[in-house]
C-alpha cells in the first residue's frame, strides 16, 4: 500500500507522465532556465495543414462566424459619436461536443490512436472532458475523465455536474472527486493503472489544435470584410485558448491584431478551498486560473506547458460575474443565441472595449460554448442564492466574489478592468528565478525570458538588473 | 435491512481516497480537515445492499471497489426558478436599440 501514498505516487510523476504522453521534454532544454519552445511545438506537434486535415475527420472547426449586429448597435448607443467597433463572434458551440475544446482534444486523441494507446485520460472539470470523450468515441478509444465536482457536504457545482453528464453521454468513465489539488494524484494512479494516453490540455497537441481557430478568424474576416481583425478577445483560464488562437492569428499573417485576454474576476477566492468551492458562479475562465497559469505556466500536468499566454497577450482585462450573466442574457435576448455562460466572459469585455474603439474597427470574440441545465445563468444564480451569495441588481463594480453577484441595472455599467500586465510579468520572472535559483543570466536564457514576457532583450535585461539584481553574462 | 440490489445493476460507489490527516501539504486549512472523496459509476458485480462494500465494473471495464451509495444514480442539476434579477435585461436592451433612449 505504501507505494500508493500521496508522496510515493507524486515521486513517480515524471516517469508516469513520460509513458503517458510519450514526450521527452528534456531534449528541448536550453540554458539553465529555458527550453526551445518553438522547436518543441514544431517537432512534437503537427503542422497547421495536418491539423486541419485531422480535425476535418472528426467534424471539428469551420464553425459559423457571426456579426453581432444588435449587440454592436447597443454598444454604439452607449458609445461616444464615431465609436463602437463591430463585434463578431466565432460560434464554437457548433463543434461536436459544444465548445472550442473539441479542437484541443482532436489532435491528442488522433495522436493517441496513431501511437496505439487503448484509451485517453484527462483531468478536467470543464468542457474539455466532453470534448475528449466525443473525439475518442469517433476514433474508437476508451475515455476516463477525472473531475473535481463536489465539496465536503457532497454538494456538486451544477456546471460541473452537467459537464460530467455530457462526458457520460459520450460513453466516458467519469471519476468525480471532492475539492483539492490531489485530483492530480488520482489522475496519475489512473494513468498507471490503465496505460492510457494523457490527453493533457497543455501538450503541444492540445495547443496546436487551437491554432486553426485563430487562422479561420483571420481568413474569414479577410474574405468577408477585406481586413484583418483589429482585436481578438479570448476568455482566459489555463492559457491554451489564448496561446493557440494567437499562434493561429500570427500564422495567418495578422501581425497587428491586438490579442486581449479576459477573465472573470474571482479575486479573494481560494481555488483549493473546500469552503470557497461552491461560492463561485464560474468554474472556468476566471482569474483563479488565469493569473497563476499566466505567471507560472509550468504548474501544469506536463513538465513544459505549451500554453504560454504571456508570450502573446497584449492586454488583459477582467469582468465581474454579474456582467457576464448580463451579456449572456443579452446574447439570447437580442441576438437569438443562447450560449455560455463562462464562454461569454470575452463577450462581456468586448462589449465595453468596442465602445472605446472606432466604428470602422472590428473586435472578434473567438468562442461560444453550449448551454443547458446546470450550465446556465439561471442554474448558477439559483445555486449562488442557495449558498448564501447576495444576488441582486446594482452596480457590478461593487461585486465581491464569494459574497455577491451583482447584475448590472444598465448595460453602460459593464466595464472591462485592466490588469497590470507588467506586474504579471514581474511575478513570472520572480517565480522562475526562485525556482531555478540562478545567480546570473546567460544569453540563451535572456532570449528565452524575453520571449516569455514578450519584451525586447534589452528591456528584459534592464528588468532583471533593476528588480532582481541579476546580471546578464556572455554575449 | 434494505432491498437486495441485483448484480448487473448500474450503481454508484463512494471511496475515501485520502483521509483528512493525509492530504497534500499545500491544501488550505479547511480542505485539510476533510477527506478527499471519490464517486464512480459502473455495473454491480455481485448482489448487495446499500452501504455494502462492493465491486463495480466501469464502462472502461475497470474493477473499482467502494461503498454502494446509489442505484441508477440520477442527474439532479437543473435550471431552477426564474431569476427575477435577469428579467429586466431583455426588455431594457430591446428598448435601447429600437428607440433612441439610452
Amino acid at each position: 500500500m505504501a507505494a500508493n501514498d500521496y508522496g510515493e505516487v507524486m515521486a513517480r510523476k515524471n516517469e508516469i507522465m513520460k509513458k503517458a504522453v510519450g514526450i521527452d521534454y528534456e531534449r528541448f532544454a536550453t540554458g539553465k532556465i529555458g527550453f526551445d519552445y518553438e522547436r518543441m511545438m514544431s517537432e512534437v506537434g503537427y503542422k497547421l495543414d495536418e491539423i486541419i486535415k485531422i480535425q476535418s475527420e472528426t467534424a471539428v472547426g469551420k464553425t459559423p462566424f457571426i456579426e453581432l449586429k444588435n449587440i454592436t448597435k447597443l454598444a454604439r448607443k452607449l458609445a461616444p459619436e464615431g465609436k463602437g467597433a463591430r463585434i463578431f463572434l466565432k460560434d464554437e458551440a457548433a463543434n461536436p461536443s459544444g465548445s472550442y475544446k473539441a479542437r484541443r482534444a482532436s489532435v491528442s486523441v488522433y495522436h493517441a490512436q496513431k501511437e496505439g494507446y487503448p484509451g485517453v485520460v484527462a483531468a478536467t472539470s470543464g468542457n474539455y472532458g466532453a470534448a475528449v470523450a466525443s473525439q475518442a468515441v469517433m476514433r474508437n478509444l476508451e475515455t476516463i475523465i477525472v473531475q473535481e465536482v463536489f465539496d465536503s457536504r457532497g454538494v456538486g457545482q451544477p456546471e460541473i455536474l452537467e459537464k460530467g453528464r455530457k462526458c457520460e453521454a459520450y460513453g466516458a468513465e467519469v471519476l468525480q472527486l471532492s475539492v483539492g489539488p490531489e485530483l492530480f494524484y488520482t489522475f496519475l494512479r489512473v494513468l498507471e493503472d490503465t496505460g492510457y494516453f494523457n490527453a493533457s490540455l497543455y501538450t503541444p497537441f492540445g495547443i496546436a489544435g487551437v491554432e486553426p481557430l485563430g487562422y479561420e478568424i483571420v481568413e474569414e474576416l479577410k474574405e468577408r470584410e477585406n481586413k484583418e481583425p483589429d482585436a481578438v478577445i479570448i476568455t482566459h483560464a489555463g492559457g491554451g485558448n489564448l496561446t493557440g488562437t494567437a499562434r493561429g492569428i500570427l500564422k495567418a499573417g495578422a501581425k497587428d491584431t491586438k490579442i486581449i485576454a479576459s477573465s472573470v474576476d474571482l479575486s479573494g477566492l481560494h481555488m483549493a478551498s473546500d469552503h470557497d468551492f461552491n461560492r463561485k458562479s464560474f468554474t472556468t475562465g476566471h482569474t483563479g486560473f488565469g493569473v497563476p497559469f499566466a505567471t507560472w505556466p509550468d504548474r501544469a500536468d506536463v513538465p513544459r506547458n505549451a500554453a504560454r499566454a504571456l508570450r502573446y497577450m497584449d492586454e488583459y482585462v477582467t469582468v465581474k460575474q454579474g456582467e457576464v450573466f448580463y451579456i449572456t442574457e443579452a446574447l439570447a435576448q437580442i441576438e437569438g443565441m443562447e450560449r455560455g455562460p463562462a464562454g461569454n466572459t470575452s463577450l462581456a469585455a468586448a462589449f465595453d472595449l468596442a465602445q472605446k474603439m472606432d466604428e470602422d474597427q472590428i473586435i472578434v470574440v473567438q468562442e461560444t460554448e453550449y448551454t443547458g441545465a446546470g450550465k446556465h445563468p439561471m442554474a448558477q444564480l439559483n445555486f449562488a442564492k442557495e449558498n448564501g451569495i447576495d444576488v441582486r441588481n446594482g452596480d457590478p463594480k461593487e461585486e465581491k466574489a464569494g459574497k455577491s453577484v451583482i447584475i448590472p441595472e444598465h448595460p453602460s455599467q459593464i466595464k472591462a478592468i485592466d490588469v497590470d500586465l507588467d506586474k504579471l510579468k514581474l511575478s513570472y520572472l520572480s517565480k522562475v528565478i526562485e525556482d531555478t535559483n540562478v545567480k546570473e543570466i546567460n544569453q540563451v536564457d535572456l532570449e528565452f525570458l524575453a520571449d516569455e514576457i514578450n519584451k525586447s532583450k534589452k528591456a528584459t535585461e534592464e528588468i532583471l538588473k533593476r528588480e532582481f539584481n541579476l546580471a546578464v553574462v556572455g554575449g | 435491512m434494505g432491498e437486495v440490489i441485483k448484480a448487473g445493476s448500474w450503481v454508484q460507489i463512494y471511496q475515501v481516497i485520502l483521509p483528512a490527516g493525509k492530504r497534500a501539504p499545500q491544501v488550505p486549512e479547511d480542505t485539510k480537515k476533510v477527506p478527499l472523496e471519490l464517486k464512480a459509476k459502473g455495473f454491480l458485480q455481485e448482489d448487495a445492499k446499500l452501504g455494502d462494500t462492493v465491486e463495480i465494473k466501469t464502462v472502461t471495464n475497470r474493477i473499482l471497489k467502494g461503498e454502494l451509495i446509489e442505484v441508477n444514480p440520477s442527474y439532479e442539476h437543473k435550471f431552477g426558478k426564474m431569476i427575477p434579477e435577469l428579467l429586466q435585461i431583455g426588455p431594457q436592451i430591446r428598448k435601447i436599440i429600437r428607440d433612441k433612449e439610452v
